[in-house]
């Protein structure tokens, strides 16, 4: 595959699956309040998704198009990372495994707007302002639960040392990273490492919650190596495409 | 989150306007108030304002005092500046 389009790919999918995740909590979430609230953040994230993956079959030119790249790829074709497939679980598994993602995110867009490729960039400052909001709400909600009560603390910390391992990967540069990285398309993921992590310290040091001290990190989905996980999620996501091809709102 | 308490919303929806009244919501603090209230009241570009007051700080009129308090101006009709012709550039009159 070309390494521009995998590139593109490789943010695409980060939203698109974790938004899909995320509007599993439509009607279930804790109390409306916050049902809403994670609805929102994953409508904007499905909508970063959109604009990329149609900014990925325009450069493919391939006559596939944005459904095509969401709804008509299987598994191992997805570059997610292997954070943004794990099951919603409870509340504090949602939301920290949101704060991870949110702030290494925020920084990624920042860096991403001053990207060679001026489409990507444009598509980066306007999700920025989306995910400004998204890691200030998951902040706080680290802070609220994890400064809360023994048991919201608790399963906090819980949720913390299971999800700790996916973490790595988003700021762990491989061959792809970095030819993009040189050719000014993609941003320098070591510098975001450095970003990621104070931000992560800071975060955790108000929530009173204890950083892991395991530093082995998984990894594997932005090869195309996910968990069982992942063919869950796209069985729900894309049975309609599937099972009645071409159908249209 | 039962005892969260509730608070009443107030959204400007847009400059020169002034605050109105949108509902209520429960949160458990005022940062949590504004965030709810931004997701709940401002998806559909309703708003670029928002004031949160917890509820148990309205004091409202009493519906039994209604007469005393509202009837008297049904009959002042003088009060109404309708004798007046206003120029088309004043808005929100």
């Amino acid at each position: 595959m070309n390494p521009h389009i995998e590139y593109l790919l490789r943010i695409a999918d980060n939203a698109l699956i974790l938004g899909q995740r995320l509007a599993e909590w439509c009607g279930h979430a804790p109390v409306l309040e916050q049902d809403i609230a994670i609805t929102n953040i994953a409508l904007d994230l499905i909508g970063q998704s959109r604009s990329l993956y149609a900014y990925a079959a325009l450069l493919e030119n391939q006559g596939r198009s944005e459904d095509d790249l969401a709804f008509l790829r299987d598994a191992g074709e997805f570059r997610n990372v292997l954070l943004v497939e794990q099951p919603n679980e409870d509340w504090a598994y949602t939301i920290v495994r949101q704060f991870l993602f949110d702030a290494f995110h925020y920084y990624f867009l920042e860096h991403l707007t001053r990207s060679t490729d001026v489409h990507l960039a444009a598509i980066a400052q306007k999700s920025l302002k989306e995910v400004t909001y998204h890691l200030r709400f998951s902040s706080e909600w680290m802070i609220r639960l994890g400064d809360g009560t023994e048991l919201s603390h608790q399963k906090m910390q819980t949720a913390l040392n299971d999800l700790w391992m996916y973490h790595g990967e988003l700021h762990t540069p491989d061959a792809l990273d970095i030819e993009l990285q040189k050719s000014g398309i993609g941003v320098d993921l070591l510098a975001i490492k450095s970003l990621h992590s104070a931000k992560i310290e800071e975060i955790l040091s108000r929530a009173t919650l204890e950083k892991p001290a395991s530093s082995w990190m998984q990894s594997g989905g932005k090869q195309g190596r996910h968990s069982e996980h992942l063919g869950y999620i796209l069985a729900d996501m894309q049975f309609l495409q599937r099972a009645y091809p071409g159908q249209k709102w | 989150m039962q005892d969260w308490p509730l608070w009443e919303i107030f959204i400007r929806s847009k400059n020169g306007l002034s605050h109105k009244h949108v509902g209520s919501l429960h949160a458990a603090d005022e940062e949590m108030a504004i965030e709810n209230a931004r997701d709940v009241y401002t998806r559909r570009n309703e708003g670029i304002s928002i004031w949160v007051v917890e509820s148990k700080h309205i004091t409202a009129s009493s519906p039994n005092q209604a007469d005393s308090l509202f009837d008297p101006a049904d009959d002042k009709i003088y009060r109404h500046p309708t004798f007046y012709v206003l120029p088309d550039e004043l808005k929100h009159i």
